[in-house]
């Protein structure tokens, strides 16, 4: 939908400036911006792919230097301000070249590779940094981003107070068993199984994923989420939004026979934030173990 | 075709040429672009010369100018040899179900490519043209009788087939992960943003060589206009004819489709539109949709990488959202002289 959104917003912009002039400016002038040296040793330009790598970039500290993001990097405002060069598993190679940075901080899945190639050819620095979506993921990413901006320092501290943010989380009294469902619409469910980002964070907040029998998304069916039996069933804001609100969760086929409907223990945390592992993974995680806890003071009515 | 329309619509190709090439995210002045072409040459060097310039020129949009050529032509071509063949101004090659073996090629790497140890530039591309090739070979097999091949069954056949393909596809569609998704829906968009210069050299071989000899079938597809037997009476080697086209057809958009992704309408509608302005002889239709379509697919990846400036819009989009509102007014206009 978002990238739909967008490229409307791309239309009007094309019947109102046809040749946005002002955006390639800097390298229209005999600069040699582009052609620096591949080893610089502070780069002055980013282009950062990947909400959680844009993220970690502004949390140490560095977000002035970026000048351009992917679509995905919607976090902090200011960033979602910025020139965009496609979704990042879709990135334009003349788009990022005109932006002239000289180091583009990319995931490891953003590509297309001939695309990325073609970056790298002309010059430009590319880092590329793993996309492992697990807790010791999020600190190797932080770790290796701030090596890169030289600003290791900085990356320790953010390192340091994320471990701590979550050895403070309490463990409830009863595991509740969680039930991820990724939305969009009521049409569209997909219920996240082991090895996926809400398992890892499920289990951080104290809670047990309800769905042990897969690995990653999958649309489950009605009886399937029956017996699985969550206890809280845990949505992304946007997600929630999507399908009509906690109320119209509760109704979903399958889902009013839980004992989460039951309790009416849905909850949701911001999409980005909880799927994102990025700096703000111990904020996450904090999060969603009070919402976890939260639900506990009202009993559930069998 | 009148010597007029064939001057006009290459000197629009030439025109459209030179704006890809000097139009994209990446301001280059046209002196710069002749200065780092005639550099490239070997005609002078200009010390004045951008490194990033240089490198978007000739590493991105002269090679992405290329293939859209090859590929527009390509398609538009084999596109009116389908129509030819099946006598029906709706066929595509889709019919032989090149697209969705293409499709599920593709699928099969997006999806299990890391798992089965594939990785590189070429595995995806390869399969896909392998995945045509074994749609096609499939249909042509099981549309024969003895000998002969019968166009009526080829339509059947490839129905099936494409339903075989799609439910392929479908089931890799619900094994894949979210990024694996994403890449599947982009890639059945198409775009031109990878294209190298290796895609090209491939393009020549695989789309331009079968789309030259397909312009010289145009005279034997015009008596088969008058019906298979009507045509086998007149001379023209039906099966052979039949057989010739089916190579060429898959040849051209299994390529195609391996470089470019899936970009639709192309292959249905420039044929169309050659007919509505030249009329029905394939000798205008064959030629003049090689030089359409090119023409129009170049102009659509020019908009697709100039709306979103940095970012760029999947090319698919862009030629369905242009040419169907242009087709549409192309038809109605006709409909008052009482033709659909």
């Amino acid at each position: 939908m978002k990238r739909f959104a967008f490229m409307f917003i791309g239309f009007s912009f094309a019947c109102t400036n046809p040749a946005p002039e002002p955006d390639a400016k800097p390298t229209s002038q005999p600069d040699k911006q582009a052609a620096k040296p591949a080893a610089d040793p502070s780069p002055q330009k980013l282009v950062t792919l990947g909400g959680n790598i844009t993220e970690t970039v502004f949390a140490l500290g560095h977000g002035a230097k970026v000048v351009g993001v992917d679509l995905s990097s919607l976090y902090p405002p200011e960033a979602a301000q910025l020139a965009k060069v496609g979704y990042y598993r879709q990135v334009s190679a003349e788009g990022i070249i005109s932006l002239a940075p000289d180091l583009v901080i990319a995931s490891a899945s953003s590509g297309p590779a001939d695309v990325l190639k073609k970056v790298t050819d002309v010059g430009i620095q590319l880092e590329s940094i793993p996309a492992t979506k697990t807790l010791d993921g999020a600190k190797a990413r932080i770790a290796a981003i701030a090596k890169i901006l030289g600003a290791e320092a900085k990356g320790q501290d953010l390192i340091e107070s994320m471990d701590e943010q979550i050895k403070a989380v309490e463990p409830g009294k009863t595991v509740k068993k969680v039930l991820f469902i990724y939305a969009r619409g009521a049409g569209s469910l997909n219920v996240a199984g082991t090895k996926s980002a809400p398992d890892e964070m499920i289990r951080l907040a104290g809670g047990v994923n309800a769905v042990q029998g897969y690995e990653g998304y999958k649309p489950i069916n009605s009886e399937s989420i029956v017996a699985a039996a969550p206890d809280v069933i845990l949505m992304t804001t946007r997600g929630l939004k999507s399908v009509g609100g906690p109320e119209a969760v509760a109704k979903l086929k399958g889902v009013d026979l839980t004992p989460a409907a039951k309790s009416k223990a849905i909850i949701a945390v911001d999409d980005l934030l909880l799927l994102g592992f990025g700096p703000r993974t111990g904020e996450a995680v904090t999060d969603l173990a009070q919402k976890l806890s939260s639900l506990a003071s009202e009993p559930a009515k069998r | 075709m009148p010597r007029l329309y064939a001057i006009i619509l290459i000197v629009t190709l030439l025109g459209v040429s030179l704006l890809s090439l000097a139009n994209g995210a990446m301001a280059i002045a046209w002196s710069d672009v002749l200065s780092i072409v005639s550099a490239e040459l070997g005609l002078g060097q200009d010390p004045a010369i951008n490194r990033g310039q240089q490198g978007v020129l000739m590493s991105i949009r002269f090679p992405r100018t290329l293939l859209a050529i090859l590929v527009g032509g390509g398609l538009s071509v084999a596109g009116a040899l389908m129509q030819g063949l099946f006598r029906n101004p709706l066929a595509d090659p889709g019919l032989l179900g090149v697209s969705s073996g293409a499709a599920l090629g593709a699928a099969l790497i997006i999806v299990l490519g890391a798992s089965l140890g594939l990785s590189g530039v070429w595995v995806l591309p390869v399969a896909a043209f392998v995945g045509a090739v074994v749609s096609t070979v499939c249909v042509m097999q099981l549309s024969s009788v003895g000998s002969k091949t019968v166009v009526a069954n080829m339509l059947l056949a490839g129905i099936a087939i494409n339903a075989i393909a799609g439910a392929g596809t479908g089931f890799l569609v619900y094994l894949a992960d979210d990024d694996q998704l994403r890449d599947l829906t982009f890639w059945t968009l198409g775009s031109f943003g990878g294209a190298s210069w290796s895609d090209v050299r491939l393009g020549l071989v695989l789309i331009a060589l079968p789309t030259a000899i397909a312009l010289m079938l145009s005279r034997s597809l015009n008596v088969m206009l008058l019906g298979e037997s009507a045509a086998y009476m007149l001379g023209v080697h039906i099966q052979r004819l039949k057989q010739i086209i089916v190579v060429l057809v898959c040849v051209v958009v299994g390529c195609s489709v391996a470089l470019s992704g899936m970009i639709g309408f192309v292959g249905l509608v420039v044929p169309h539109l050659c007919r509505l302005i030249f009329g029905p002889d394939n000798r205008k239709v064959v030629p003049s949709s090689l030089l359409l379509g090119a023409t129009l697919l170049l102009g659509a990846d020019l908009v697709s990488r100039l709306v979103i400036i940095p970012a760029e819009l999947p090319i698919g989009i862009v030629t369905s959202i242009i040419g169907g509102p242009f087709f549409l007014a192309l038809l109605s206009t006709n409909r008052k002289k009482g033709l659909w």
